[in-house]
């Protein structure tokens, strides 16, 4: 590299320039090393040490041991029911989300014209402000009166309750999320034009169709990008908090059915000021989450391909 | 059927011609009829993306009950352009105050996002001092910590300070750097070439005026996807102002919105005036700087 001529070692005037260059380079860097340890490091290390406490901020911590965690799991029902909500959730809205994300790629690979402004329009959903966009599906999704069930009406479909159903009160937040594929299908595009078209064409010309082209060479190479928006799916879907609390408030309303669990963290560290039990929640969640992402990331050696593996 | 199950009638010089112009036609209206479908699909699912929007439109200028009418009211009639002077004054909940403190904490937080983080990665990227790649590599390493694990104890940490109630907690941090963004700064202050610092160098500038002066205009489109990017996180950021905020003349729009569709359950109509008056801003700005939208998401996705 060009930039080891300058460190070449050649008496005291370079040793000067070699210390100033590194004095620099630490004041250019540490508001970044103090955000490190006081904004990342410490509350780490002290969400682990608050989950061992009981605190209520106005007392000092108390230390309970394991208490938060047994509590976690034999005497909050709340508990089991949000993590319910929120596996239910992940479950459903992760996988509709690619699909549905990777569709809409596809649409917007195709070489029609136009093409510019309905990739607008698909991503300008995902810009629109949490609380907003849920106040709208709120009122679209209306048992009586609303859009969704008059356009239902239509085809002479009865519409379900949607927000004020705990049965459907999920699939409907899990279709708000699915508004805002906008933004993960961009980056599915991204990766669908970085495909080398000579790959598709050469295929063709052996006389592969669509669908073995597109299971044969789209999707494998596709599998990076795969593997990065399902573990960002995964965490995100996880931490869904906003639109969760806007319809259903801390109680998750309606019955317990969109008590996510970050709300439900939320309503114990900022309703009833359970500071320890709550940094338990987030360990927990930390704790899974990893592994969840660990799990992925070892399943990808399998199938997700890397062109590297192509010049082997 | 191979050859010779082709009717021979044609002549041998004008078939070829016209077996050409046959395929070359019924090409085109394949191309045609491809198009054609192409768009319906495209057109059927620009409409299921675009209905929200328009439903919100239509019913900040509706009154209440208009909103849930059997059948379905496409058109406001007549529109109630009031709706939008009452959201902006509304006693408790004054939007047009909400609006200037959305606009106070987005750009404050987009300016330090993107100070901090472009002197950070540009650290990173051009100087040389010990333990750079461990402080690199420690950086990458806290993107995949969730919010949810930290936010608990910087509460507390600002809490301890009295700070609870100001917008100093949800600016301060971001003078001090975002670990994703200064990534990608790094990423393309690596990506530049070394003669120009090395002249700037040459000529008697210090590092710091290197890096003012002759790198930062270079990175220009990177700063402005930092920018873009900071600006709508924050513009939409709830979970924030809601733990630190607690009076309603400061809180910005997405919390004003929120405490107001908790407090007034049945103002459907102002609750519609209000998030317009939220989404607008957004898509303004996105129609102006789209291209640095468009670049962020590349990057976003490279490569995992």
């Amino acid at each position: 590299m060009a930039k080891m001529v300058l460190s070449k070692p050649g008496g005291s005037r370079s040793n000067k320039l070699r210390r100033n260059e590194a004095i620099a380079g630490f004041a250019f860097v540490l508001p970044w090393v103090i955000s490190l340890l006081v904004f990342t490091a410490y509350p780490v290390l002290a969400s682990f040490y608050y989950s061992f406490t009981q605190y209520s901020i106005v007392q000092e911590p108390k230390w309970v041991g394991l208490g938060n965690y047994t509590t976690m799991f034999t005497a909050d029902p709340a508990f089991k029911v949000s993590v319910y909500n929120s596996a239910y959730y992940a479950f459903l809205s992760v996988p509709l989300g690619l699909l549905s994300s990777l569709g809409l790629a596809l649409l917007l690979n195709m070489r029609v014209r136009f093409i510019g402004g309905y990739r607008t329009l698909f991503y300008l959903a995902s810009l629109t402000p949490p609380v907003a966009g849920t106040i709208i599906f709120i009122i679209m999704f209306q048992p009586r009166g609303g859009l969704i069930n008059g356009i239902l009406g239509w085809f002479g479909i009865q519409g379900p309750a949607w927000f004020t159903d705990p049965n459907w009160s999920k699939p409907g937040l899990i279709l708000l999320s699915l508004w805002g594929v906008g933004a993960s299908s961009l980056i599915f595009l991204a990766g669908l034009k970085d495909i080398p078209a000579e790959l598709l064409e050469a295929a063709s010309i052996d006389g592969a169709n669509v669908w073995q082209r597109f299971w044969r060479i789209t999707i494998p190479l596709l599998t990076p990008v795969i593997l990065y928006n399902l573990v960002t799916g995964v965490i995100a879907s996880f931490q869904v908090f906003t639109s969760a609390m806007v319809i259903g408030g801390t109680t998750g309303r309606p019955q317990e059915s969109l008590l996510m669990y970050f709300v439900h963290l939320y309503r114990n560290a900022f309703r009833y000021f359970n500071m320890g039990y709550a940094s338990a929640l987030a360990v927990v969640l930390f704790l899974a989450v990893l592994a969840i992402t660990l799990l992925i990331f070892r399943s990808a050696t399998r199938w997700v391909f890397y062109e590297g593996e192509l010049k082997s | 059927m191979d050859q010779a199950a082709q009717p021979i009638t044609t002549s041998r010089v004008a078939r070829p011609v016209a077996v050409a112009g046959v395929a070359k036609a019924r090409r085109n209206r394949q191309r045609l009829i491809k198009n054609i479908v192409a768009h319906a699909v495209l057109i059927a699912f620009s409409i299921a993306f675009m209905v929200p929007f328009y439903w919100m439109l239509v019913s900040s200028l509706k009154t209440n009950q208009q909103i849930f009418t059997i059948p379905i009211q496409w058109l406001p009639d007549p529109p109630r352009w009031e709706n939008y002077s009452e959201a902006l004054n509304y006693p408790n909940f004054p939007f047009l105050r909400f609006l200037g403190n959305s606009v106070f904490y987005s750009v404050s937080v987009t300016i330090g996002t993107v100070i901090s983080c472009a002197a950070v990665g540009y650290g990173f990227a051009r100087l040389r001092f010990p333990f750079r790649d461990t402080l690199f590599y420690i950086t990458i390493a806290t993107l995949m910590i969730p919010f949810i694990v930290t936010f608990i104890p910087t509460y507390i940490l600002f809490k301890n300070f009295g700070l609870i109630g100001s917008y100093t907690p949800l600016i301060l941090p971001a003078f001090l750097g975002n670990a994703f963004f200064i990534f990608m700064m790094r990423q393309f202050f690596l990506g530049l070439p070394n003669e120009l610092a090395d002249a700037a160098r040459v000529d008697g500038a210090g590092h710091f005026r290197t890096f003012w002066q002759v790198m930062l205009p270079l990175v220009k489109p990177a700063l402005m996807v930092v920018a873009v990017f900071t600006f709508l996180g924050t513009w939409n950021d709830f979970l924030g102002p809601l733990i630190y905020l607690s009076d309603n003349k400061l809180y910005p729009l997405s919390l004003g919105l929120y405490a107001f569709r908790a407090q007034r359950t049945t103002e459907w109509a102002l609750m519609m005036a209000a998030s317009t008056i939220t989404t607008l801003p957004l898509i303004i700005i996105f129609f102006f700087t789209q291209r640095y939208f468009l670049e962020g998401i590349k990057l976003t996705g490279l490569k995992g």
